[in-house]
């Protein structure tokens, strides 16, 4: 019994991953197309360039590659969370500008906390991501608010808060520039030695802190109880609430759980060292939005999350170093929206899929056949929980 | 009493692109199908306006409101085909339509800054801005009104509200509206009398696809001389009209007015004495809206009426 269980539950990983993988190979043909149709003569070697990514750079550029999923990572495992909650949080940009503020904040004026300065100003980004993801959740859980509207309220409402905050504190205020001025030394993340393995890139500890928050997530949603009722309400929230489960506690959580991650990534950003800064301009940071397409590509999975976090920041470097050759590095937008795009025909693949693998091994299984078809059910439908 | 006007006049400029996103956000989700690819569709139409406009006018082709006119026409179509992508993800793969339609979202701008750079070598756009009514003819003498809406205006005012009125009769007086209704409500019964549910949906998103794309145009067209592969987040906000507005016309409109009204003080109060004498900071009058449409929400949103269906992949099967 347990040995069928495994060997479904591979293949249904293994369909997933196959579905987002034939997606991705879909949406890099449509990119090679467009490269083609721009750029005949260069079309091959930008695209060699695009599947090279940060390698084309070497060690900096691999560097690099990790640098720049660090956020992504952190703002798709808060989508993906969400997701995985039944809610859609759209409030990412928000969530990640008010914690990359908050960490800022603590950054610039505490420097008097000097060996834990850097620790608490990340705690202090999660906890604002987590205040700004509070109120959708409250508002959602109790007054029914649609979450996608009210975080998009949220998101408006946190730029232009952080941008008067920012603007109107001369102790922050960099005026010259019109950003937010340099943390403080110890508030900056330490490398923890990834700078001697990739020179001249701006990696440091905050990718093993991202890498730290796929693990948590990962457990809490799979070994939890907490987890398992966060996502049996998102399932059927009045089927949880029949089973006894406080329904709104969890969507509240759900939301300040999924805030708090992407505030954490804006803080790792703002606190990377690498000359990032809050500017006080009324644009919504684009690392809150990706993590819509990370979550998507990463199946919500917090490693799928991960590996499509690096994927994407991957085809991020191509495109960078594509500029080399006289593209427009937005063709990496357009390969990646084509990905997201046909990952939603992959759901569909990955069904069929299923049902020719199961009938194949209806078939091999000869006269047990009966008994087989009635475990598969059981069996995935235990899947379908996870 | 001429700053009345001129504030009312600026807030057309604000209302009628969300007036009209908004409005095909309606038929879309009163089909059924989610469609949160709004603001992809307004950077496609926008784009494909502003060049064609662009094109037409380096070449003295066409010029004034009649070039505005065709180019309107030419960006619904436009529109209504880019979200056939939508529709059929949606309706014919099952497809999961909130990533249908980030994937559009995602696409329309870095598509439009690679086209553009391409074939013009520059990012932006230009246009030049030629469509502006000072005055029109007769009604523009009228003593009050006249002032308020037939001055300084543009014909995306006009189209606007005549897609408002066809909108609400379309809807709720015709048998075509009430069997798109019937499919966001209940596919299955509209099934069992013998609507083509998979019809009336791509219709619904060809409808979306149509208003979001001339939304787009009429949004960059009033407020600017060239176009930068953005729209300000206006496809999101008119989905928030679009909830604000219960998916029902007249609020919706209603809705649109207080947004404009809303971004138009924030952005005009400097010359409005009483609003300069109050001190407020600059950044507080961009919050209101928003700040304003999360407390009217929390109060109306108990009693949703989304229809029942949208959002759900219609299958056969399951009736």
């Amino acid at each position: 019994m347990s040995n069928k269980k495994k060997t479904f539950f591979k293949s249904e990983i293994m369909d997933s991953f196959l579905s987002s993988f034939t997606a991705i190979i879909i949406g890099l043909l449509f990119g090679f197309i467009i490269l083609l149709l721009s750029n005949p003569n260069q079309a091959f070697a930008g695209f060699k360039t695009i599947l090279m990514g940060g390698f084309s750079g070497g060690a900096k550029g691999i560097g690099d590659t990790l640098y720049f999923a660090t956020p992504i990572i952190l703002t798709g495992l808060s989508v993906g969370f969400a997701f995985k909650t039944g809610l859609f949080n759209i409030g990412a940009p928000g969530q990640f500008v008010v914690g990359s503020f908050f960490a800022v904040y603590v950054g610039i004026l505490f420097p008097a906390l000097g060996l834990v300065h850097w620790i608490v100003a990340l705690i202090a980004g999660t906890i604002g991501g987590a205040l700004w993801g509070l109120l959708p959740g409250i508002l959602k859980a109790y007054k029914n608010v649609n979450e996608v509207i009210a975080s998009i309220m949220m998101n408006y409402i946190g730029i232009y808060l952080v941008n008067m905050l920012v603007r109107d504190n001369a102790m922050i205020f960099d005026t010259l520039r019109n950003q937010s001025k340099f943390p403080h030394k110890s508030a900056i993340i330490p490398k923890m030695g990834l700078n001697l393995l990739f020179p001249g890139s701006s990696v440091n500890g905050g990718f093993f802190i991202a890498i730290l928050a796929v693990i948590v997530i990962y457990f809490i949603l799979n070994k939890t109880t907490f987890g398992y009722e966060l996502k049996a309400v998102g399932h059927n929230k009045d089927a949880s609430r029949y089973a006894g489960i406080n329904e709104k506690k969890s969507i509240v959580l759900s939301m300040v759980i999924s805030g708090a991650l992407a505030g954490l990534g804006g803080a790792l950003l703002l606190l990377a060292g690498a000359g990032k800064h809050l500017e006080v301009v009324d644009i919504l940071p684009a690392e809150g939005f990706n993590g819509v397409p990370v979550a998507l590509l990463g199946m919500s999975h917090p490693i799928g999350v991960f590996l499509s976090a690096l994927f994407i920041a991957h085809l991020g470097r191509g495109g960078f170093y594509l500029q080399r050759l006289n593209f427009v590095p937005e063709i990496i937008t357009i390969i990646t929206s084509s990905i997201v795009y046909f990952s939603a025909f992959a759901l569909i693949m990955k069904n069929y899929v299923q049902k020719i693998r199961k009938k194949f091994q209806k078939n091999n299984e000869g006269e047990n056949a009966n008994d087989d078809i009635s475990e598969n059910k059981a069996i995935e439908n235990i899947e379908e929980v996870e | 009493m001429s700053i009345v006007f001129f504030l009312f006049q600026q807030t057309m400029f604000f209302s009628i692109p969300l007036l009209i996103v908004a409005l095909g956000g309606m038929y879309s989700e009163r089909s059924g199908v989610v469609n949160i690819a709004l603001e992809g569709i307004m950077v496609i139409g926008a784009f494909f306006g502003i060049f064609f406009i662009n094109i037409m006018q380096s070449g003295n082709i066409l010029s004034g409101n009649l070039l505005f006119f065709i180019t309107i026409l030419v960006v619904a179509l436009i529109g209504g085909i880019y979200s056939m992508l939508h529709a059929y993800a949606s309706i014919n793969m099952n497809a999961d339509q909130v990533i249908s339609g980030t994937a559009l979202n995602m696409f329309a701008p870095a598509f439009a800054i690679y086209t553009a750079r391409m074939i013009q070598g520059v990012q932006q756009v230009q246009f030049k801005n030629q469509f502006r009514i000072a005055s029109v003819p007769f009604l523009g003498d009228i003593p009050v009104i006249g002032q308020l809406l037939f001055t300084n205006t543009y014909i995306s005012t006009y189209i606007g509200f005549v897609i408002l009125l066809v909108s609400i009769f379309v809807l709720y007086k015709t048998r075509f509206g009430l069997r798109l209704r019937a499919c966001g409500e209940h596919p299955g019964a509209a099934d069992s009398v013998g609507i083509n549910v998979y019809k009336m949906r791509y219709i619904g998103v060809f409808i979306s696809g149509a208003l979001a794309g001339v939304g787009g145009l009429v949004f960059v067209i009033p407020t600017s001389t060239n176009f930068n592969a953005d729209v300000a987040g206006y496809g999101f906000l008119a989905l928030a009209v679009l909830i604000f507005g219960q998916w029902q016309p007249l609020k919706i409109l209603g809705a649109s007015l207080f947004f404009g009204i809303s971004k138009t003080v924030a952005a005009t109060y400097a010359i409005v004495p009483v609003l300069t004498n109050l001190g407020i900071p600059d950044y507080i009058y961009k919050m209101v809206p928003y700040i304003a449409t999360l407390i009217l929400l929390s109060f109306t949103s108990k009693k949703s009426s989304a229809p029942k269906a949208a959002g759900q992949a219609y299958d056969k099967g399951a009736r």
